[in-house]
């Protein structure tokens, strides 16, 4: 059992999760060639140490991504492109928002 | 074949009598600088290659390389099951062939392993499950496959501990019968192999872990990947020489195939397994429920051997959770609620390579003399030995076999996968 830092959620069980596997750079559909698509789809790095990878959150019905580490299983602070970690500060009014925080 | 000791009745007799102790298995040799053939990985996969280069090709100059000792990984850690009820015509051709090899095994390499016939079944849930069965069983008659949709009661009169009622939660429609199915004595089959393959002059060399594999003319640094020949490997033991390096390393086949500047199709996810105290044999086959993504069968020491799918995440790390025995608990009770008592003894974990397809990689890659025979996911025991067979083959003769040709690595660039996750995702 994994506990998973969900960005949104916090820390979740995996079984709340979908793993939707290593994250790669989507080439451009108009642009990319057959066998760059194709290693896009199908080649993995599968590395033994950290990984970049994107999961599903069941609970929030959102994507993220993160770094874990496929030995110790370690993870490392998830940077989402275009969003920031929501934290609920007790001392602001609830209606305040951090800037920037949705995508 | 020349052997130090061919096991027999007799022999153990006579040795019993004479008070006389059996030679080593297999030698323990120093490791040379240059080999024809270098096999990274000393599983049923890696050792099979090796003894059939010898046997059949007459390549002896061959060191398998294991970093830790042989047997140690997929091979050691599996839950023994061979069958040949595939769902693609390609996959079953394969793994009939394997089956064959697995009958005759005993005799052909001179070491008991304990194969035990005792049929499979293949239990279905769903209407779509039933459909498939069917669709499978039909695949498999054309090819002379023994192998049959059974209903309920005559599912009970196999394995009568199994709940066929209606009454349960996913009450059993039917089951494909698989009779040639059954287990076999993992650990027995690598032995074989491997004293069989020393007979040859095959060496192998345990706690030896390759760092690197050094090529020439590749595209990439230092002469690695596509357009690039293999010539040889960099060792925790020196340094070897070598026009042939083959990839039977399982879950972390990436990672060798990475030092070849290969990329591969591949995820590594555990696979846990566990098994329960011994108790009177009650199971006489081997049951499996794809729905219920469980496998069971029962020891001849009485214990009942469990499986279940892969892990949801890739991961190198091979800890026991607790998600797995409380999953495992749940289905096995919903088909066989007698045995709710037993207590289990141990669970593990190993490593399985999984490509998109479920279907293997074998065969050529891009860089000249490194071979792969990976891509195994959770089905590579039970094709052990004709992967050897067909590996030997394509690395004698330089080219790809008939039978393994459906294999190739070559398929995910032309759009030709081998689709088998109706038969192999779970169904052991």
């Amino acid at each position: 059992m994994l506990l998973i830092p969900c960005p949104y959620c916090g820390p979740r069980n995996s079984a709340d999760m979908t793993y939707r596997g290593e994250a790669a750079t989507r080439p451009d559909p108009a642009t990319t060639t057959p066998n760059e698509w194709r290693d896009y789809l199908y080649l993995k790095n599968n590395p033994a140490g950290w990984l970049k990878e994107n999961w599903y959150c069941n609970g929030c019905r959102r994507f993220f991504s993160l770094e874990r580490n496929t030995i110790t299983l370690e993870f490392r602070q998830p940077t989402l492109p275009g969003s920031v970690v929501r934290t609920i500060d007790q001392t602001q009014p609830t209606t305040t928002e951090q800037q920037g925080s949705e995508s | 074949m020349t052997r130090s000791a061919k096991y027999s009745a007799a022999g153990l007799l006579w040795r019993g009598i004479q008070k006389k102790t059996w030679p080593r298995v297999w030698r323990d040799t120093p490791l040379k600088s240059n080999y024809d053939v270098v096999v990274v990985g000393g599983g049923v996969h890696g050792l099979a290659t090796a003894y059939y280069l010898a046997a059949n090709h007459g390549v002896s100059k061959v060191a398998v390389l294991d970093k830790a000792y042989l047997g140690s990984g997929g091979s050691g850690r599996n839950t023994a099951i061979v069958r040949s009820n595939y769902l693609t015509p390609e996959g079953v051709a394969f793994y009939d062939r394997s089956l064959k090899l697995y009958n005759t095994m005993a005799d052909d390499l001179n070491l008991n392993v304990m194969f035990s016939e005792r049929g499979h079944l293949t239990l279905a849930h769903t209407d779509a499950a039933v459909r498939t069965m069917r669709w499978r069983a039909e695949v498999n008659k054309l090819q002379d496959i023994d192998s049959s949709v059974i209903g309920p009661d005559e599912i009970k009169k196999l394995a009568p501990s199994l709940d066929t009622s209606s009454n349960s939660r996913y009450p059993i429609l039917a089951a494909l019968y698989h009779p040639p199915g059954g287990t076999i004595r993992h650990d027995a089959v690598v032995w074989a192999y491997a004293r069989a393959a020393d007979a040859l002059g095959v060496e192998m060399h345990q706690q030896v872990e390759v760092t690197d594999i050094t090529c020439a003319g590749g595209n990439e640094q230092h002469g690695k990947g596509a357009g690039g020949k293999v010539t040889g490997v960099q060792t925790s033991r020196g340094n070897i020489s070598a026009p042939v390096v083959v990839n039977c390393t399982a879950g972390w086949a990436s990672l060798i195939a990475a030092m070849a500047g290969v990329r591969l199709p591949i995820t590594t996810h555990p696979l846990q397994a566990a098994v329960t105290e011994p108790v009177k044999v009650f199971l006489p086959t081997v049951v499996v429920s794809g729905s219920l993504h469980v496998y069971v069968s029962q020891t001849d020491r009485g214990e009942l051997v469990f499986g279940a799918s892969v892990d949801p995440f890739a991961t190198y790390d091979m800890s026991g959770t607790l998600d797995f025995t409380e999953e495992l608990a749940g289905h096995v009770l919903e088909l066989m609620p007698g045995i709710s008592q037993m207590r289990l003894l141990r669970q593990w974990a190993g490593l399985c390579d999984i490509t998109p397809d479920y279907s293997p990689v074998m065969g050529s890659t891009p860089v000249e003399g490194f071979y792969c025979d990976v891509g195994w996911g959770t089905y590579g025991f039970k094709a052990g030995p004709v992967s050897g067979e067909q590996m030997a083959k394509c690395i004698a003769e330089q080219a790809m076999p008939e039978l393994i040709a459906p294999f190739a690595l070559s398929r995910f660039e032309q759009g030709r996968l081998v689709g088998e996750k109706g038969a192999a995702a779970v169904g052991h």
